[in-house]
């Protein structure tokens, strides 16, 4: 696939370097707020919302901002984005603001943000910079997303708010779903990334074990304009 | 030729203990204790027990299996952490729940970090750990229905620790130190009688298995602490109230069969004794100052997160390094 279009910013962004279970960034938001997975949708749309419109500004300024100021220069394009979003949320889904908390502020300096801008934005143009901030913005959205899920389900036996399962009673006598309440507290999250971040990886296996060819620009999936690898000889020539 | 030299590499010196005789001499210190906790708590303890273990060697078996590994349960180690776990649990426990311990402790603690050897906390108390934080309820239930000794009073009540919380010890209310020292009282299935875990304490150390560093810093700085709050908050010398402490609840099981768990604790003999004072302030500060009654799980797996600092701090220099740059 061409690389640099759209389309191929999309998929680059939800599945091969997909944020949170390759990347492995934005850890914070990841672990903190994904005890349901309403919230993880909630903390991941509304990440994707800054991603895609800080890269947006951030490309459009590329040529204007000097290299030696450009991390604040960055860091106030980000918290002006941020503060819109906190607002807009406050005002019109208060459930969600309130469950999120402090987390959204805190989106400012999210490493996939920051990390966008400086490893893409900064050195592309504008339109697929923002598909970039979309793609790499639903990857963590469908990441987190699942982590929540799966957490709500064993942690609570329900899915997005609903009892899934049904749950025991044992003033009624009734058998049910006895909830592993483990799940929903801290350690859980670390428990839920690792265990979807194995599964992804087994399925992944192949490419992994193959590796990074720096004769092949094409193996690595020619994401050249955000890999650090100076051992690369492919790619650099476009 | 006839071969007269074996050339191998060291050590030439061997023991005859091997890990597996250590496993099994530890399964034979802990019958006095699971047999107590069966004849106090009835056929019900029995069938936990033998669930507990059973599903730790199969995880263990599995585990081996799927990862085309040596089979490890001849080792006994399964059986131990089994065991342990077991009589960690009460009595009237969903049968369910310790089968879901024991995997968290063979398959998450113990085998994916590497096996025996390279857990990083023992794998029976991060399993009852996991369970306690899970089912908060079901794990603090210690109603019993039947026992093997008659009379045993059917009323769930607060445990002897509990009600020492809440309300201290009072002459006459509270139970007598006597039941917490042979055992007749509500709690965990191995906890209970603190003469049944002393027994095996005898036999772990008359085989050398343990020595007494790790267990006396243990009880010796518990009971310094708790000497020192009872005198602090104007309760006075109380000894009644201290011995509660000392063969209520968990401390002794803790100390002798859990604290020395050799993979878990420091090599060094500094090392061995700050773990041990660790230990029992740990303790002692979830016990009177936490929010619950119990503290020695927690204290246990928390310490051996300090190991590896410990020994760092503790590691002896090497003969003629060191010293003073001249």
């Amino acid at each position: 696939m061409k690389a640099n279009t759209p389309s191929e910013r999309l998929i680059n962004g939800i599945i091969k370097e997909n944020p949170t279970f390759v990347l492995m960034l934005g850890m914070c938001p990841t672990l903190a707020v994904t005890t349901s997975a309403v919230n993880g949708i909630g903390m991941g749309l509304t990440t994707t919302a800054v991603l895609a419109a800080s890269n947006l500004l951030i490309s459009l300024l590329r040529k204007f901002i000097p290299d030696g100021v450009r991390m604040p220069a960055y860091i106030v394009v980000v918290a002006s984005f941020v503060t819109i979003v906190q607002m807009l949320l406050e005002g019109f889904l208060p459930a969600l603001y309130a469950s999120l908390g402090l987390y959204i502020p805190l989106i400012v300096v999210n490493c996939i943000i920051l990390g966008r801008a400086e490893a893409y934005a900064s050195k592309n143009p504008p339109i697929p910079s923002l598909f970039d901030g979309i793609g790499m913005g639903l990857g963590f959205t469908l990441s987190i997303t699942c982590i929540g899920a799966v957490r709500e389900l064993i942690g609570a036996g329900q899915l997005f708010g609903r009892q899934i399962l049904p749950l025991a009673d044992a003033a009624a006598g009734k058998m049910g779903y006895e909830p592993v309440t483990i799940f929903i507290l801290a350690p859980g999250a670390f428990f839920v990334l690792a265990l979807l971040a194995a599964i992804q990886n087994k399925f992944k296996l192949g490419a992994a074990k193959k590796g990074i060819d720096p004769s092949n620009p094409d193996k690595c999936g020619g994401a050249c304009a955000s890999c650090g690898n100076t051992m690369c000889k492919g790619g650099k020539h476009e | 030729m006839e071969q007269k030299y074996n050339v191998s590499s060291n050590p030439h010196v061997r023991d005859a203990m091997t890990t597996s005789r250590i496993m099994q001499l530890v399964v034979i210190a802990l019958l006095p204790a699971t047999l107590f906790g069966i004849w106090n708590f009835g056929f019900r303890a029995l069938l936990v027990v033998a669930v507990t273990v059973l599903s730790s060697v199969m995880f263990e078996w599995i585990y081996d299996k799927l990862m085309h590994k040596p089979n490890t349960i001849t080792d006994f180690s399964a059986v131990v952490t089994g065991l342990l776990l077991a009589l960690n649990m009460p009595p009237q426990i969903p049968l369910w729940m310790p089968v879901l311990g024991s995997a968290f402790a063979i398959i998450v603690v113990k085998q994916l970090f590497g096996g025996l050897g390279q857990n990083f906390m023992n794998p029976a108390l991060a399993g009852r750990c996991f369970l306690m934080i899970s089912f908060a309820g079901k794990m603090t239930d210690f109603a019993v229905s039947d026992g093997f000794r008659g009379a045993v009073d059917t009323v769930t009540g607060a445990t002897p620790l509990a009600a020492l919380k809440v309300q201290g010890f009072i002459e006459g209310t509270s139970v007598p130190v006597k039941n917490l020292f042979f055992g007749n009282i509500q709690g965990t299935i191995g906890e209970t009688s603190a003469l049944a875990i002393l027994i095996g304490a005898v036999i772990l150390l008359a085989f050398k298995v343990i020595d007494l560093k790790i267990p006396l810093t243990y009880i010796g700085s518990f009971t310094v602490f708790v000497i020192i709050y009872m005198l602090c908050t104007g309760m006075g010398f109380n000894g009644n109230y201290l011995l509660s402490h000392l063969f209520g609840g968990g401390l002794m099981l803790g100390a002798w069969f859990m604290a020395t768990d050799y993979v878990t604790t420091p090599i060094t003999f500094k090392g061995q004794l700050v773990y041990g004072c660790c230990l029992g302030v740990v303790t002692a500060v979830f016990r009177l100052f936490g929010g619950s009654a119990e503290g020695v799980s927690y204290a246990i797996i928390f310490c051996n997160l300090l190991v590896p600092l410990i020994e760092k701090a503790t590691y002896p220099v090497a003969f003629g390094k060191g010293g003073k740059k001249s």
